[in-house]
């Protein structure tokens, strides 16, 4: 039996077609209405994603970042939520487009990767389907066709015998697979845009470098552009255009990847950065964690979010929002106080002095890794970056 | 790789010492051997650091260690006393000394249960003090791990961060005073600035306490962090023992060579090198032949098909088993040429120069001028 393929309700003008960015997010809002009262997830966010370029999107969990994607992907629950702002993708307004028309957008335009590929995926029905099932009701591919095409993208996921994988359950693969299969899944329709949810939370390190690679040759192969979510600085460092750092439900800065890196203006990524371990010190080095743990988006004091773990804040960061600030060309950060300014020198010194907690750790950590690494001075590490820092800007 | 042998075993009393370690489960056709032949040992106040790919058997052997597991082969001495030849009495009371910290910090409290009925559980069974005095202890406990007990101690652990379970875990199996603590990735399922406040955690502790401690984690950049000693895994087997600062800076074995080069850099300035291991671990009911690592060994020849490699030292206190181990000077410029296909002149000059003559306290070389620009030009 053959299905006939869905009329399609709206039109994408072809790639070669558009230009300018793909994606627009223009100051977004989206709070969920709980007993405990309105949780803003994610308050007031803007950003852009180009044509075929990778944007990463940093945060801790409860940062808001996977409402934020299901925000823009318009898989929002139905009740309790309240969302403004505008999704404009391919020229169309995500938020209000029907559910109808909002199927036309998934899995053709727009596709996601979610977290964990154990419970994303059927446990009751075979691999096979899950991939062919887009493509025969939206591609309106034949029974054979898809079964072609599905052991095609197995085979491009790197799944060894496709054939035989077609007919597994997802329990008969291994968390590595699974995820893979939620790629071929996400990439069966060609999307132009895909969005991946920490797509390698849970996996074994060398699997995540395996998926993580697999994700940017598929994407340079198709020029899609792709929204990458994830905890982890390390994991978007190596594999980013442009990187965007997420506190309590706001994006507090964003750059391209290697200004991000190199002149961090606000003390949350700076401390994101600083809290991973490295290989290259020695062990038992202390490691410097940001104390205390993200605030709770129900009841979010007045004043900069990050102010009770900061190791620059001040009287006004507990007042006044800091406001997104321009730094640089597309280097935008939301910090009264920020690293690397005269400022931001003068209310670390006064926090010292006043023996705040965060400022101290701080001041540990960079002062004994400076002292560890000062014979063999290397860029990437925090000692440099901070000395660089408070030289410089 | 993966080999047998106890030549990295050392003489004296060490806490703990497993020999042998052989884990079966299921039956005919079907049978895993999911921990086959693999001793080491462990002394007091040292942290052993356990790594290795999922289903590699690395939780296996730490419940084996906890003396949770029935054995199939080999011995778990703990403290001298050989505990296959114990009675079930003295098994019972063996296992207060060996505490256990979970991955999955949520699920590992009982959901129904109060934090602080949950910490005061352990003295409970055991009869250890009143009623008043148990709840002191753990009310201390807690407080010894930063939990705020007099916000926390009545709450449930729904009610708390993933973080903040983890502390109640850890304090939960500290009631006992245990000799030594297994933590059983304790990290891996928490957000990077929460896993740098647990890893500082269990340093405090362990100097304050004095804990000796077997550290599970898959994360080789982790158990670097907080091992005085590193042991690498592959299905079933050990294939490396050694300081981390000798392993680090000159792994012996294909496979940590390939773990650590597969570590991400918090650095855009360092290439994404291409994955230096395809695929999946082979199935441990129907592993390869002789080293068990040859499937995927870049430097797999005949001798490892036919012959399982034991453990040889090659260094004082680093330990591998493998034919063809990497030599110090050439481990990183081989190991990498042999498995990339696509990288530039460029870099793997590089790895060349900077592979194994710095004083490399950057493994995958912290970025020069022409790196930079190859890595643009890669890009």
């Amino acid at each position: 039996m053959r299905l006939p393929r869905r009329r399609l309700h709206l039109e994408f003008p072809a790639a070669t077609d558009l230009e300018g960015p793909i994606l627009e997010v223009e100051d977004l809002h989206t709070s969920f209405r709980t007993q405990r009262g309105l949780v803003k997830a994610v308050d007031g966010v803007s950003f852009q994603v180009e044509r075929g370029k990778t944007l990463g999107i940093v945060g801790e969990s409860g940062s808001g970042k996977t409402v934020l994607i299901r925000s823009v992907m318009g898989i929002l629950p139905s009740t309790a939520v309240e969302r403004t702002g505008s999704v404009r993708f391919s020229g169309h307004d995500i938020g209000s487009l029907s559910p109808s028309e909002l199927r036309d957008v998934w899995g053709t335009q727009m596709a996601l990767v979610f977290q964990d590929p154990m419970t994303a995926l059927n446990p009751v029905v075979r691999v096979g389907r899950q991939i062919t099932e887009s493509l025969r009701k939206r591609v309106g591919l034949d029974r054979a066709a898809a079964r072609d095409t599905a052991v095609e993208l197995l085979k491009s996921v790197g799944i060894p015998s496709p054939e035989r994988r077609l007919k597994a359950y997802p329990h008969e693969l291994s968390g590595g697979m699974r995820q893979r299969v939620m790629i071929a899944i996400a990439l069966a329709c060609g999307p132009r845009l895909l969005l991946a949810d920490e797509p390698t939370t849970g996996l074994d390190v060398t699997i995540q470098a395996q998926i993580l690679d697999l994700l940017g040759t598929l994407q340079r192969e198709r020029s899609m552009a792709m929204i990458l979510v994830t905890h982890d600085l390390a994991v978007v460092a190596g594999r980013t255009d442009e990187i965007a750092v997420m506190y309590a439900g706001r994006i507090v800065e964003q750059a391209s990847t290697s200004v991000l890196f190199s002149r961090t203006r606000m003390p949350y990524t700076e401390a994101l950065l600083a809290s991973i371990p490295r290989l290259s010190e020695p062990s038992h080095t202390r490691l410097r964690a940001i104390p205390g743990r993200p605030p709770d988006l129900a009841l979010l004091a007045q004043g900069c979010s990050f102010a009770p773990r900061c190791a620059y804040v001040q009287d006004r960061c507990r007042e006044e929002v800091p406001p997104l600030r321009t730094a640089g060309p597309g280097h935008r950060f939301a910090c009264w106080f920020p690293v690397g300014s005269p400022e931001g020198a003068e209310a670390l010194a006064s926090n010292l002095q006043a023996h705040l907690p965060a400022a101290e750790a701080l001041a540990a950590s960079t002062g004994a890794s400076a002292g560890a690494t000062a014979p063999a001075p290397s860029d990437g590490s925090p000692a440099t970056v901070s000395t660089s820092k408070a030289g410089g800007s | 790789m993966a080999g047998s042998g106890t030549a990295h075993l050392r003489p004296g009393d060490a806490l703990l010492r497993a020999e042998h370690l052989v884990i079966e489960f299921g039956s005919g056709e079907r049978r895993v051997r999911a921990v086959s032949d693999v001793s080491f040992d462990v002394v007091r106040g040292e942290t052993l650091g356990l790594v290795g790919e999922s289903g590699c058997g690395k939780s296996t052997t730490g419940r084996a260690v906890a003396l949770v597991q029935k054995l199939n082969g080999g011995s778990v001495c703990l403290d001298d006393t050989d505990m296959a030849h114990v009675s079930a009495r003295q098994l019972r009371k063996a296992r207060t000394h060996v505490q256990m910290v979970f991955q999955d910090p949520i699920s590992s409290l009982n959901p129904r249960r109060r934090v602080l009925e949950s910490v005061m559980e352990p003295l409970a069974v055991w009869g250890i003090g009143t009623k008043s005095e148990r709840k002191k202890r753990a009310i201390e406990n807690l407080e010894s791990v930063g939990i705020d007990a007099d916000q926390t101690a009545r709450r449930r652990p729904t009610e708390l961060s993933g973080g903040q379970c983890q502390r109640v875990s850890i304090a939960r199996a500290l009631m006992l005073e245990p000799k030594l603590l297994i933590c059983d990735e304790p990290v891996s399922a928490l957000d990077v600035s929460v896993q740098a406040q647990i890893l500082n955690l269990l340093h405090d502790l362990k100097r304050s306490r004095e804990l000796t401690m077997l550290f599970i984690a898959h994360d080789l950049a982790v158990v670097k962090n907080v091992s005085d000693r590193v042991a690498v895994m592959y299905l079933g087997k050990l294939c490396e023992v050694a300081p981390p600062e000798v392993l680090y800076r000159q792994p012996a074995h294909p496979y940590t060579r390939a773990l650590l080069a597969a570590i991400p850099e918090p650095d855009p300035d360092v290439p994404v090198g291409s994955v230096p291991l395809t695929g999946d671990l082979p199935s441990p009911t129907d592993p390869p032949s002789g080293c068990r690592f040859r499937t995927r060994c870049p430097r797999a020849a005949d001798r490892c098909a036919a012959e399982e490699p034991q453990m040889r030292e090659v260094a004082p206190g680093h330990f591998v088993a493998c034919h063809y181990s990497l030599e110090p000077g050439e481990a990183h410029v081989s190991a990498t040429r042999a498995v990339t296909t696509d990288r530039t002149a460029v870099e793997g000059a590089h790895e060349a120069n900077g592979g194994g003559n710095l004083p490399v306290d950057k493994p995958a070389g912290a970025p020069s001028p022409t790196q930079a620009a190859s890595s643009e030009a890669h890009l």
